[in-house]
């Protein structure tokens, strides 16, 4: 079957440097790929090109069979939704009619019917009415998950979801896009926190200077080499009830022992 | 839900504008009897009818023209740049469509019909595409307002050295007085003109209007989204820039209406700015034509301009809204 997404030896430029260097990366219907690698790698060139918000300068990205750039700007949407880590929404608009902007195609009263099941999926059916100016990070962060989720893309993309957000929200926000790859969706998303990416994510790619270099079940693609090569890391996987758990320490600073999860404040990658 | 909200706003803006407008053909300086307003109703040649019908009532159908027009235009410009502080006035796009009108008007074109206007509209549409390629690189918006003032300081300067090298004094003064911005002495020829520019700035700002809502997200989410942005822009552009130039061709530099009409009627729409446009458009209109009211009643010996009279208003409010938005950009 073919991959809801792909990159074939995408190449991009950004600002005069290279920020994929021949990347390779496929997501199949039902998965959830979790893209990381330290800032500045290309884990949101990786997300923007399959948008058709980067152009490649060589190499395709795929959206089923179609190559992004052949589809009409509808068709794209359609395809693969986008979930933006910039939560900035300009005007104090309902999150019910935020939510509805997720699936433009529908006309007004089936896109808001939409739009209401997207918000009770995200456990934020009761904010429909409020403004998006009066919430909070966490709560304008789910109305966005409901915005991506309201189209019931084929495909979808998010560029650090959990960026900035509260532990429990950050565990809401992965379940859901866990329910949602289990439904049958390709998800990929781009994340900071190793641990998260380890247990949420049925395969990891780890991008290093725009380019991939691990790419597997999670704890293969995080292996110690990997970790100390793109991280710096000196760290190795406990086990634990809840799944694994890095604990590691800067490279240069030996072996000793400390966790290095837990959602860092993360900046585009 | 909003919609009905919005809908039933228009409706009041379009009977207050009735009213408005009612008012401006029965009110004037010139204090009339019953039996002269019965005369005037009978027999449009009469002398008071003269004044009802060929002097006050196209007077008030420019300025409630020229406040829809402003009243849209600026709708459209918040819509497209995002920031609730854009205005035609503010951002120099009135002062660059002034400057290319001064121009014609300098060079003798005058006489030509059509010219000063297709200027003017030139000098708009010139001012908003600065504007769509200075938000596009730099994302700040305190610095588009800032370059928006830098621009409509250069234009004003461009326009005084004009009549400052101006060698005929008679025809500086005369577009010195336009400038202030005023619809005195309007005919029904400038209302007919005007109308079909602000009309298909209106069709084109309706085409622009889902556009606008899935821009409040952000640029590069509503391309996510499938908007095509060029289009967008192409639209939001000609309608805000059509709407302008027509305004300031026929009555000059109005400023504050684009900018106070959307923030008036913002919270009923409840944010959206693609809903946003026909009330907005339904505010201006009224607004003018109160104020073109409120300026002919003020006892001065010359008359109140419209443009000043705006500014007197407007200014303190300019201050207010960007007192807020600061507050909201945590600056």
């Amino acid at each position: 079957m073919t991959p809801a997404l792909t990159l074939q030896g995408a190449t991009a430029r950004l600002g005069g440097r290279t920020a994929l260097d021949g990347v390779d990366l496929a997501v199949g219907a039902g998965e959830l790929v979790a893209l990381v690698g330290p800032n500045g790698a290309g884990k949101s060139s990786v997300l923007r090109a399959l948008a058709g918000l980067l152009p490649l300068t060589a190499g395709v990205a795929r959206l089923g069979d179609a190559a992004v750039g052949a589809l009409a700007p509808r068709q794209r949407a359609a395809r693969a939704a986008w979930l933006p880590q910039e939560r900035r929404i300009a005007w104090n608009l309902p999150a019910v009619e935020v939510a509805a902007l997720g699936a433009p195609f529908l006309a007004g009263p089936q896109a808001l019917a939409a739009a209401r099941r997207a918000l009770a999926e995200v456990e934020a059916d009761h904010l429909a009415d409020r403004g998006v100016a009066e919430m909070s990070g966490g709560e304008r962060a789910r109305v966005l998950l409901a915005r991506a989720f309201a189209a019931d893309a084929a495909a979808l993309l998010a560029d650090e979801p959990v960026a900035g957000l509260d532990p429990d929200a950050q565990l809401l926000v992965l379940e859901r896009l866990r329910a949602r790859a289990r439904a049958g969706q390709a998800v990929l998303v781009s994340l900071h926190d190793l641990t998260l990416a380890a247990r949420c994510a049925d395969r990891v790619v780890v991008l290093d200077q725009g380019r991939v270099a691990a790419d597997g079940p999670p704890l293969q693609a995080l292996a110690p080499p990997v970790l100390a090569r793109v991280f710096g890391l000196s760290g190795r996987w406990i086990g634990t009830a809840d799944g694994p758990l890095l604990s590691g320490t800067r490279y240069s600073e030996g072996s000793g022992a400390g966790v290095v999860s837990s959602g860092s404040p993360a900046e585009t990658g | 839900m909003s919609p009905p909200s919005g809908r039933r706003l228009a409706l009041w803006l379009a009977l207050a504008l009735a009213l408005a407008g009612a008012a401006a053909v029965l009110v004037g300086e010139s204090a009339l009897t019953a039996g002269q307003y019965a005369d005037a109703l009978l027999r449009p040649d009469s002398g008071a009818g003269v004044v009802l019908w060929q002097v006050r009532s196209p007077r008030a159908v420019v300025a409630g023209l020229v406040g829809a027009a402003l009243g849209l235009s600026g709708a459209v410009m918040q819509g497209l740049l995002r920031n609730p502080l854009a205005d035609p006035g503010v951002l120099g796009v009135s002062a660059l469509a002034a400057f290319a009108a001064a121009v014609a008007v300098v060079l003798g074109l005058a006489a030509v019909p059509g010219v000063v206007e297709l200027a003017a509209l030139a000098g708009a549409a010139a001012a908003g595409g600065l504007l769509v390629l200075f938000s596009a690189r730099v994302r700040s918006p305190e610095a588009l307002i800032l370059f928006g003032v830098a621009l409509s300081s250069f234009a004003g300067a461009a326009t005084a050295l004009i009549f400052n090298l101006s060698p005929s004094p008679i025809a500086s003064a005369e577009v010195m007085g336009w400038l202030l911005g005023s619809v005195q002495n309007r005919s029904w020829i400038d209302a007919g003109w005007v109308l079909p520019a602000v009309l298909a700035a209106a069709a084109l700002a309706a085409a622009a209007a889902p556009g606008l809502r899935m821009l409040s997200l952000g640029e590069e989410t509503a391309r996510a989204s499938g908007l095509p942005m060029g289009r967008l822009r192409v639209l939001a552009l000609l309608a805000a820039a059509l709407a302008t130039g027509a305004a300031v061709a026929v009555a000059g530099v109005i400023g504050f209406v684009g900018l106070a009409a959307p923030h008036l009627v913002r919270a009923a729409v409840r944010g959206d700015p693609g809903r946003l446009l026909a009330p907005s458009a339904l505010a201006g209109a009224l607004m003018l034509v109160v104020a073109d009211v409120l300026a002919r009643i003020t006892p001065t010996d010359q008359e109140l301009k419209l443009g000043v009279f705006t500014a007197l208003v407007g200014a303190p409010l300019f201050a207010l809204i960007a007192w807020r938005a600061a507050r909201e950009w945590r600056l």
